[in-house]
């Protein structure tokens, strides 16, 4: 069920009316109910995935929580009686236990999403090896699996390191994997916050209702007027790489800053707003990304969740490993500053390697995520450059205008990076990109050239203002949130802006008879 | 703590350490100024900081990071 359907928003009205007519104490159960008809109507394999999650992850941790109590009942008897030396062998053998769980856990459940993510790719390779038939073609993501995966095993993690204690009840775990709205692109979740939050009871509020439909609508208007629309054109120029060539790629980069923008965050909204509307807390995804000054930032401030994730269960954790530890004493001789930076350095590019590969099986993701890491770090090291400019310009390097530039670059970096997003094989990623310097055609781009992209002048126009008024939004935004602002001035002037914002979706929005919604660009991830 | 603070103040000698109290919150320490920092306590400190203690909370301050030190200290004790 796409978010920009009529089904989804039926959905929606039949839910959120019964959610709030039912006893507080079930709640929660209609809305597990509701999940369960939203993952059967994507796929009858996906709730079977989702049940072996739900079951492996459950099992897992209510093991953990038990070799905890176990552990703590055995070792305070033997505090008495055993040597130091005994205890720390028993623990280690508790230890040993839960690791042995929590590793076949894992691979179950990373296990199928490894299939589902590589298996075609994989199974082309094989083909092309030893010349059989490609096997796995037919593999495909089921709804969601790379976000509630992600969000599941975070929470078995977090038992596993004892931060949190295991959920008994398993329905409330269900609950929490498949939680609706953030099977369609995330974010990825926290069980004790989103989970908490989600079997906590809640009553109907007005003003809530109000504020969230505003938060829905604003995502519907991302999506349906600007991401939509220009998705069309960015199609066009990915598609053919021999024609779109030189300064059509920097169209390109530009087009697809805007729609990936649009298409994301419109989606989190309709995401955050949604569970709004049920009482539901959702993290936050974003934080007016292209206002970044680097790329570091910038991932700092957008998919915020996703590199949470990935810095909490696999940059920390791999950093301070024996074996990265014994490493970087290794190398030691080599002199203090490269043994302290061999943990960053290869605990970075494996995860941004890894941030690449969750992305998908093509290279170009991996080569993608690398570079990404590879900027990072060179921005990391050349800090000190940064700081004696700064010192010797400071009036400059204070100025909006240097910060300006700042965040230009930071957006032309990113933009760059992103033209790996577009084509299917490196190559031509790599060489589409560097047309741009060896190419000169804004003649051809202006006569005719945008035209060809399947968008008329009046799309190019009705894009355009849907990006000044998301880059003006994000302006305001800097001094405090909008939705509290407009509720602010009461109910009436409220819902007249909601009726603005549905107005011109239906006015200039790609929808209907003719028009196909497409799905979030990071459903396919 | 002195020595912490030499640490600290290795990694950003503009940032009071003394007074701050939201370092990681604030942006001052980013994941990579982290596991320098992790990599520097060891060697000076002899003491391993697990994953599971790499949270804001307990590096928001030198004092609370402090604190971290001197527990996992002991208990390895």
């Amino acid at each position: 069920m796409l978010f920009p359907s009529w089904a989804f928003l039926l959905f929606l009205a039949v839910l959120v009316p019964v959610y709030f007519l039912v006893p507080k104490r079930i709640q929660w159960i209609v809305l597990l109910i509701a999940n369960a008809v939203f993952v059967c109507i994507a796929g009858l394999l996906g709730a079977v995935f989702m049940a072996v999650t739900v079951a492996t992850v459950y099992g897992a941790t209510r093991f953990f929580d038990a070799s905890f109590a176990r552990q703590r009942e055995t070792l305070a008897a033997m505090k008495a009686t055993h040597t130091k030396e005994e205890r720390k062998r028993k623990r280690l053998s508790f230890e040993r236990r839960r690791r042995l769980v929590l590793i076949a856990a894992l691979v179950v459940n990373i296990g199928i999403l490894f299939v589902l993510k590589y298996g075609a790719a994989i199974g082309r390779i094989t083909a092309g090896i030893f010349g059989t038939k490609a096997f796995g073609q037919d593999l495909a993501l089921t709804m969601g699996i790379s976000f509630y995966t992600f969000s599941t095993v975070g929470y078995l993690l977090d038992v596993y390191r004892e931060s949190i204690p295991a959920e008994r009840n398993p329905l409330k775990l269900a609950l929490f994997t498949s939680f609706f709205p953030l099977l369609v692109q995330g974010p990825i979740t926290r069980f004790e916050t989103v989970g908490k939050s989600l079997t906590a009871p809640h009553s109907f509020d007005g003003k809530r209702f109000l504020s969230a439909s505003l938060r829905i609508a604003w995502g519907y208007w991302k999506k349906l007027i600007v991401a939509d629309r220009l998705l069309v054109a960015v199609k066009a120029l990915c598609a053919k790489p021999d024609v779109y060539r030189g300064d059509f790629i920097f169209v390109e980069m530009l087009l697809y800053a805007a729609c990936l923008y649009a298409d994301f965050t419109g989606g989190i909204d309709i995401t955050i707003g949604v569970g709004e509307m049920l009482g539901v807390t959702v993290e936050e995804n974003f934080f007016r990304p292209y206002f970044s000054k680097s790329i570091a930032e910038y991932w700092r401030r957008w998919h915020i969740t996703l590199g949470e994730w990935f810095k909490r269960y696999v940059y920390y954790p791999l950093s301070v490993s024996k074996p990265m530890r014994d490493l970087s004493k290794a190398t030691r001789k080599l002199g203090a500053g490269v043994s302290r930076r061999v943990p960053v350095y290869l605990a970075t590019i494996l995860v941004w390697a890894l941030t690449g590969a969750w992305h998908g099986s093509n290279l170009t993701f991996l080569v993608w995520g690398i570079l990404n890491g590879v900027v990072i770090l060179l921005s990391e090291e050349l800090k000190p450059l940064y700081a004696r400019f700064h010192a010797r310009f400071p009036k400059l390097t204070e100025s909006t205008f240097y910060r300006g530039f700042t965040v230009i670059r930071t957006v032309l970096l990113l933009s760059s990076l992103r033209i790996l997003d577009c084509y299917g094989t490196v190559r031509e990623a790599f060489s589409s990109f560097f047309s741009m310097f060896t190419t000169w055609n804004w003649g051809a781009v202006f006569r005719g050239g945008v035209q060809s992209l399947g968008l008329t002048y009046t799309d190019y126009a009705i894009a355009a203002f849907g990006v000044l008024a998301m880059f003006t939004l994000s302006m305001v935004q800097r001094k405090g949130a909008i939705r509290p602002r407009i509720l602010k001035r009461g109910t009436v002037f409220s819902v007249c802006v909601l009726l603005v914002l549905i107005g011109t979706i239906l006015l200039f929005g790609r929808y209907g008879f003719g028009f196909d919604a497409s799905q979030f660009i990071y459903n396919r991830f | 703590m002195e020595q912490l603070l030499d640490i600290l103040r290795e990694l950003h000698p503009e940032t009071d350490f003394e007074t701050e109290t939201r370092l990681v919150d604030g942006g001052i320490l980013a994941s990579f100024d982290i596991v320098m920092l992790i990599t520097r306590i060891e060697e000076e400190f002899d003491v391993v900081i697990p994953a599971k203690d790499i949270v804001p909370e307990h590096f928001n301050s030198a004092e609370a990071l402090y604190r971290l030190i001197t527990r996992i200290a002991e208990q390895d004790d």
